[in-house]
């Protein structure tokens, strides 16, 4: 059964779900939604996901929204088959939740604020903030260098291995490299940088840049 | 297990609600934000980002309250109360409504607790505009839960689960602020507020702040 996955692929929370599936190897069909036209507020899109956001899922029967949510559970669905992306014992899931939660929190919302003034109001005609977008880059530096430390003890967020916690980053770093122009923040932290091209050139991630491009 | 936080923390009094909901011994480490300790190295070391809580269990450092809750509730599943499901469905529909407390109800919910319940403690001026912005935010949620509490009786499925509990810090003190209103006037909402407030657990995180 092919899972359906309804967004668009420019967009941060459903390229999470896309690289999710391909890491654990779920076929899936992408289903555009056009924002620009509102698609994602119309009624029939409101049935599937009520806050009339993207993504959300179809699989057979059963529907999920929340990108964190979905990557939860079908990292579970495959932890015997595929690569292991929650960890094996309750300690390590802890860790994989600690950094999940790190990046829903202190690392998403500056991306996400950032991301909104500089590349979705211009293109709504409205104007950018640039004070806040000063403040939120500041905070995200400061957020960086807690990573930075932490990634000098270990290769990967939650410990040894690539877990959720580690794929969870991948959207967010693109958009602040290759168009925020906010690239400099990943390169002048010499962890975080070898971090960011480890992830960023595992396959499935790539899989999901041919899709992009 | 050891809790370090303060008792009026949101995040803490997630953490200190699973612990009593499942019947667990913990100690208490209060800390001294007054002091900045939140910031000193030797929290630094819990928690990098300077945050409460942070909490220990043997030699497993945590912090993240929604991690550390559940942490608690996998770990001891098999005490107290139930907070999580096993069943691999039942557990990601959890999912999904504890991604939306910690995403869509907590960035309306907490800026209107710290500025109509918090700041005046403190003696700082509310901000109108921020709380005026931050109550159509919660408005709208409040509808989406509404609508899923008149199919479901509790947000994660049909029983209490980490999905409710995640929200009651907020909650509790929003129910202190003219923004009590928002719920009372929904009556799903303000049926599902009633029975997880009038929890025993509950009362005994609230009864820490005193």
């Amino acid at each position: 059964m092919v899972v359906k996955v309804y967004g668009p692929i420019t967009a941060a929370c459903p390229q999470r779900v896309l690289a999710c599936l391909l890491e654990v190897g779920v076929d899936f069909e992408l289903i555009p939604v056009d924002l620009e036209s509102g698609e994602h507020k119309r009624p029939e899109f409101l049935l599937r996901q009520p806050f009339g956001q993207v993504p959300a899922i179809e699989d057979g029967d059963f529907k999920l929204f929340e990108s964190r949510a979905i990557i939860r559970y079908y990292a579970a669905k495959h932890a015997e088959s595929g690569p292991n992306l929650l960890g094996s014992t309750l300690e390590e899931q802890a860790q994989v939740d600690q950094w999940l939660e790190v990046e829903a929190h202190n690392f998403n919302e500056m991306v996400y604020a950032i991301v909104l003034q500089l590349l979705i109001l211009p293109r709504m005609g409205q104007p950018t903030d640039k004070a806040l977008v000063q403040n939120c880059t500041e905070k995200l530096a400061k957020v960086l260098d807690v990573y930075d430390r932490r990634l000098s003890t270990s290769p990967f967020l939650a410990g040894e291995w690539f877990s959720l916690a580690d794929l969870s980053h991948l959207p967010g770093i693109r958009y602040l490299t290759e168009e925020a122009g906010l690239g400099n923040l990943i390169r002048e932290r010499n962890h975080v940088n070898s971090w960011w091209i480890t992830i960023s050139s595992r396959l499935a991630w790539k899989k999901v840049m041919q899709l992009l491009n | 297990m050891k809790v370090h936080g303060i008792p009026m923390s949101t995040a803490a009094m997630r953490v200190f609600a699973t612990l009593h909901e499942k019947d667990l011994d913990f100690e208490f480490v209060p800390i001294n934000m007054a002091a900045g300790e939140h910031k000193s190295p030797a929290f630094l070391s819990l928690n990098p980002f300077g945050q409460v809580p942070a909490f220990e269990d043997g030699d497993l450092k945590l912090f993240e309250s929604r991690a550390i809750t559940q942490y608690i509730s996998h770990t001891h599943a098999d005490k107290g109360n139930q907070l999580i499901y096993s069943d691999p469905k039942k557990m990601a529909i959890l999912s999904v409504w504890m991604e939306v407390e910690a995403h869509h109800f907590e960035s309306a919910s907490l800026p209107l607790a710290y500025e109509l319940v918090i700041k005046p403690m403190f003696g700082q001026a509310t901000d109108p505009a921020d709380v005026e912005a931050n109550e159509a935010k919660l408005a709208k949620v409040l509808d989406v839960y509404e609508a899923r509490l008149a199919e479901s009786k509790y947000l994660g499925g049909d029983s209490f689960t980490l999905a409710d509990l995640h929200h009651l810090p907020n909650l509790s003190y929003l129910m202190e602020s003219k923004v009590k209103k928002l719920f009372t006037s929904r009556p799903h909402v303000s049926a599902w507020c009633d029975d997880i407030l009038g929890r025993p657990a509950w009362s005994k995180v609230l009864a820490m702040r005193k």
